[in-house]
Order: C-alpha cells, then sequence, then structure tokens
C-alpha cells in the first residue's frame, strides 16, 4: 500500500460498531489530515472511547471504513498498530516495573531498533520530564507522573498518529499545564487525536473539535467555528441607566438582529444589568454604545460574553437528545 | 514470532525480580524436601521394592495441582484486570505471541522449580553411601515425565487464567480441570460399567489418557511415542483455546 502525505491521517466513513444490540457508534464519518491535534467530546457512554479502540484496531468494527495513514486497520492491522501511539483510558500501566525498563520493553514490541532505543527513550524521558524518576518503580509513581509515562510510552516509536483516551483525566491543575504543554508540543510533528471531559482544555489544545452524542458525531470544526455554528448568537451585558424604553427599537435599526434578551432591576443608583444578544458574531460592542449614548443612557459597563466550548457543548448534546421545545439560549455564561 | 521473544524475555524477567517467585520457591522445595525425608526414613526402616526416586515422582501430582494453577493464574488474568492488555494488544503482537510467551515463561519457571529438586538427589547420592538407592533410570525418566506433562498443565493454566479476570477463579478453575484429567482417568478406568462391549472405545481412549499410567510407563524407561503426542496434541489443544479465549472476549467486550 502506498503511504504518501496526501493521505489523511485518520479516515473514518460510516462506521458502525454494536455490543449486543447496543448502538455505541452509529454512522461515524470524519477525516483528520496530517499534524492536526484533534479533540473528541462527547458525554459519558456516546461512544468515545470505542471509537478509538476501533482506530487503534483493538476492537473489531461492525461496519464501516477506517484508515490510517491509508491503512485500512480491518485489513492491515499491523501496518497501522506499527503507525499509531495509544494511551487507552486510565492508563494502565503495570505496577511492578521500573519507568526506563517499561519503556524498553514498550519499544522492543514496538519495533524500535535496538541501537536506537536507548537514545530515544532519553529523548522522550526529556520530553516528558520523567528524568528524575527514570529508575522508580511505576507502581510507587503519583497519578501525574504515571500519566506522563502513558503519555512517553504513546509517543515512544514516533508514531505518525496519537489517540489519547482522556490524557488528562484525575490531574491537578499544575499537571494538566505540563501535560497540555506536552501535546502541544508535538503539533505538526504527529497528528494527535484526544479526548477529554475538560472542555478548556480541548479548547487551548486542538485545532478541531468533534463533538459525539450517542454514537453519533452532532457538531464537528474549530472551537470557534462551533460556537457560530452552534449556537449562531453572541451575547452583551450592559450596565447602564436611564430611559430604557426605547432602547430595543433603537439598537434594532443599528444592528441588525440585536436584542433586548433580559433586563435585570435597578440597583440604588439606577442602573440595570441588560443583556443583549445578535444573530451574528460580527463585533457590534462600538454600534451599542454609540447607540445608548444618542438614547442619552448613562453606560457603566459594557463586555461581550463569549460562549465557551461548554456552552457549545451542552447546546450540541442537546440538540441531538432531540430535546422537546428547547428554549432559546442567551448566549451563556462569560 | 520476533515479539515471542521479546515478550519471553520480559516475562522471565518479571518472575525473575518478584518476591514471589522466590517464596514460592522455597515452599516448594520445603514441602519436595519433606516428601523426599519421609521417604527415604521409610527405606531407613526396610528394603522397598522401588528405588527412592519412583516414589518421589510419584507424588507428582501435589506440586501439580497447587503449584501449576498459582504459577499461571496471573497471565492472562492479571494482564485483564490491569487493561494492560489493551496496551499489549495495541503493539504489532498478535494474541499468539503473546499467549506463548506467557505460557513459555511460567512452563521455564515449573521446569526450574522442578529442577531444583534435583538437589535431593544429590545430597542423597552425596551422603547416603549406597548406591542402590540411586536409580539413575527412574530419576531420568521422572524429570522426563515431569517435563513433558508440565507442558500439558501448564497450558491449562494459561487457558484457565485467560477464562477470567479474576485470578482467584482462573486458579480454582484450574485446580478443577488438573484433579479432574490426573484421578478422573483413574477413576473412569476402574468403573465397571465401562466394561460392556459397546462401549469398548470410550474404554480404549480413558485407558489412553491415563496419565498415572503414563507416569509408570517413563520411570520404567519406556517413551511411548503414543504418550507424547497425547501431550504435545493436548497443549497445542490448550493454546489455541487460550489465544481464542482472549480474541473473543475482545469481540465481546
Amino acid at each position: 500500500m502506498p503511504e504518501t502525505p496526501a493521505q489523511p491521517a485518520i479516515e473514518v466513513s460510516h462506521l458502525v460498531k454494536s455490543y449486543a444490540g447496543v448502538m455505541a457508534v452509529n454512522d461515524i464519518s470524519f477525516t483528520v489530515p496530517r499534524g492536526e491535534i484533534i479533540g473528541f467530546l462527547g458525554p459519558n457512554g456516546a461512544g468515545k472511547s470505542t471509537t478509538m479502540r476501533i482506530l487503534t484496531g483493538y476492537l473489531p468494527a461492525t461496519s464501516g471504513q477506517v484508515s490510517i495513514c491509508g491503512f485500512r486497520v480491518a485489513e492491515e492491522p499491523d501496518s497501522v498498530k506499527r503507525r499509531v501511539g495509544y494511551m487507552p483510558e486510565n492508563n494502565p500501566l503495570p505496577e511492578d516495573m521500573r519507568v526506563s525498563e517499561y519503556l524498553y520493553f514498550r519499544g522492543r514490541l514496538k519495533e524500535v531498533p535496538r541501537r536506537k532505543l536507548g537514545s530515544r527513550i532519553d529523548e522522550v524521558l526529556e520530553l516528558c520530564d520523567l528524568k528524575r524518576v527514570r529508575h522508580k518503580i511505576i507502581g510507587k509513581l503519583s497519578k501525574g507522573f504515571r500519566q506522563r509515562v502513558g503519555i512517553a510510552e504513546s509517543v515512544l516509536a514516533e508514531p505518525p498518529v496519537i489517540i489519547m483516551d482522556e490524557p488528562t483525566i484525575g490531574l491537578d491543575p499544575h499537571q494538566i499545564l505540563i501535560v497540555r504543554d506536552l501535546i502541544a508540543s508535538l503539533r505538526g510533528r504527529m497528528t494527535v487525536l484526544i479526548s477529554s471531559h475538560i472542555l478548556p482544555e480541548i479548547e487551548m489544545t486542538c485545532d478541531r473539535v468533534l463533538i459525539i452524542n450517542q454514537g453519533r458525531i452532532v457538531a464537528q470544526g474549530t472551537p470557534s467555528e462551533l460556537r457560530r455554528e452552534v449556537l449562531g448568537q453572541s451575547a452583551y451585558e450592559i450596565e447602564a441607566a436611564g430611559p430604557l424604553g426605547s432602547l430595543p427599537f433603537v439598537l434594532g435599526s443599528i444592528v441588525p438582529g440585536l436584542s433586548v434578551a433580559s433586563e435585570g432591576p435597578a440597583d440604588e443608583m439606577g442602573f440595570r444589568k441588560i443583556r443583549l444578544k445578535t444573530v451574528g458574531d460580527e463585533e457590534s460592542g462600538e454600534a451599542i454604545l454609540r447607540a445608548c449614548q444618542s438614547e442619552g443612557l448613562r453606560v457603566r459597563a459594557l463586555s461581550r460574553s463569549r460562549p465557551t466550548l461548554e456552552d457549545v457543548f451542552l447546546a450540541a448534546t442537546r440538540r441531538s437528545w432531540d430535546a422537546v421545545a428547547e428554549e432559546p439560549r442567551d448566549g451563556g455564561r462569560s | 514470532m520476533r515479539h515471542f521473544f521479546t515478550i519471553l524475555a520480559h516475562e522471565v524477567r518479571m518472575l525473575l525480580v518478584s518476591p514471589s517467585t522466590y517464596v514460592a520457591a522455597v515452599a516448594f522445595l520445603a514441602v519436595m524436601g519433606f516428601i523426599f525425608t519421609n521417604i527415604l526414613e521409610k527405606y531407613s526402616t526396610a528394603p522397598q521394592d522401588l528405588s527412592p526416586a519412583s516414589v518421589f515422582f510419584s507424588v507428582y501430582f501435589l506440586p501439580v495441582i497447587f503449584m501449576v494453577p498459582l504459577l499461571t493464574m496471573k497471565c492472562l488474568a492479571e494482564e485483564r484486570r490491569l487493561g494492560t492488555i489493551e496496551t499489549l494488544l495495541t503493539t504489532p503482537v498478535t494474541t499468539a505471541e503473546v499467549v506463548l510467551g506467557k505460557y513459555g515463561a511460567a512452563y521455564l519457571l515449573y521446569l526450574a522449580f522442578w529442577a531444583s529438586t534435583s538437589g535431593l538427589f544429590f545430597i542423597l547420592k552425596r551422603f547416603a553411601g549406597d548406591p542402590r538407592l540411586i536409580d539413575s533410570g527412574p530419576i531420568l525418566g521422572g524429570y522426563l515425565f515431569i517435563a513433558v506433562s508440565g507442558l500439558l498443565f501448564i497450558s491449562i493454566g494459561v487457558f484457565t487464567s485467560a477464562l477470567s479476570r479474576n485470578q482467584a477463579v482462573a486458579g480454582l478453575i484450574c485446580t478443577t480441570i488438573l484433579i479432574l484429567i490426573i484421578f478422573g482417568g483413574r477413576y473412569l478406568g476402574s468403573v465397571s460399567w465401562l466394561d460392556r462391549e459397546s462401549l469398548a472405545p470410550i474404554k480404549d481412549a480413558v485407558a489412553y489418557g491415563q496419565i498415572s499410567q503414563h507416569f509408570l510407563d517413563f520411570t520404567r524407561g519406556v517413551v511411548d511415542t503414543r504418550e507424547l503426542l497425547f501431550y504435545l496434541s493436548g497443549t497445542v489443544l490448550f493454546l489455541i483455546f487460550s489465544i481464542l479465549s482472549v480474541e473473543a472476549k475482545l469481540l465481546h467486550s
């Protein structure tokens, strides 16, 4: 099989996996170009881990086609396994081995030439900041170190594709930062597919996000595309005092689609918090300020509340659950 | 098969650095030494028909029933329980290589345990001063029987370890199967309802699978190829079952 750079790193088409009649993955298709970091989001039981296991060749798919670097997983599992570094959920590691021993064993299994293996182990230990613990027994390491051992192991053989199932689960914020930097340092060199529950993580590290729910892809794109696509609106919060009665009309005439979402009670100085929402994603803060001034309103604060990926995620998964009579969302928390 | 040796070397290494291996070896030697001393005491009081080696090896089933499950119950069950089977099988390694590597390591350890009992014979030879007590035929035959039958016993252990992620369950199933094939054959060979003529083929098959009979043949110096084939084919069968069992668990996980 030819392996050309033009071929996408991961290609999934119409993937279906059912366990005993339960559809874990239901007709998923996506493509990941080389060198991209892609985030896989979804609530528990959405089919993330199953999809990842199928990608690595660990589980067989019920139907559909999966290729890694142009190799079909079902037909050439060995070629695929040579090109994938995989870190499963909960990062299982043998308890009674030393870090360097473990990496040596894994390197041999992954067919890293014996001559290169020593220097390669040094490299990944350096990359993952594990030099201090290289002779420690894995069972005695803290969670953060273990997680980094898992990451070191998955990048050990320099595979073109790395698949990590929840690499940051159970880590403290400081360790999350380290792991995030580590993943970001792989950008461009390797294709990374990570799943996570921690949405800011995904947003900061990933070029693209796939949201799946109940075995289906419910949204995909860059984080900003998703905001536009899924929420389709942005929100402003303004604190103003004065005659508010005519504000909705004025705003609507200046910025098309701008409307008042909610109006808070006046405080002792007469200021109210007003939430405004727009249909588009364009910056309209200045127009709002000007409109307020022309109306003779006293403005104390104006802020744009950016919807987080969390809002996108909630909206996208809720949409896929066919929630009855979904109420219009007001742009989300900032 | 290049990964077979990687896994085998890794498994042997892990066994050698694990304290439990040494604890098991000491316990094994203590029990076997105790049995050996008892045999010698009997010989010192009255002359016996058989050589001490034949009597010593005739209790082979004791260590088999207790040691084999202990040696093998961990090998696949532990991998599944910890989830490391997932990282193992997502490297370019086949299930067969994993199962064979683990089987090989357990078998080598089993042989090493039995090899350590040769020290008992050495001590006897060194201090007894009676050449009649050391009869090399039964000793060699006994060790050969241990090595050949060990192939089958260990493969049964590996198979049961592939059945469950719980080591205790795997060990219990293994003990049960071992007792069934060692004593079940002896029992079936003695029951009278198999004497009917219509059941003669079954009777023959039972006689062919008599492990205690095989043992007697080996210690007498009779190495029958049919018996070798019995152990080899049984081993291959259980190893194939182990591989299929590991793969089936993946399909239905």
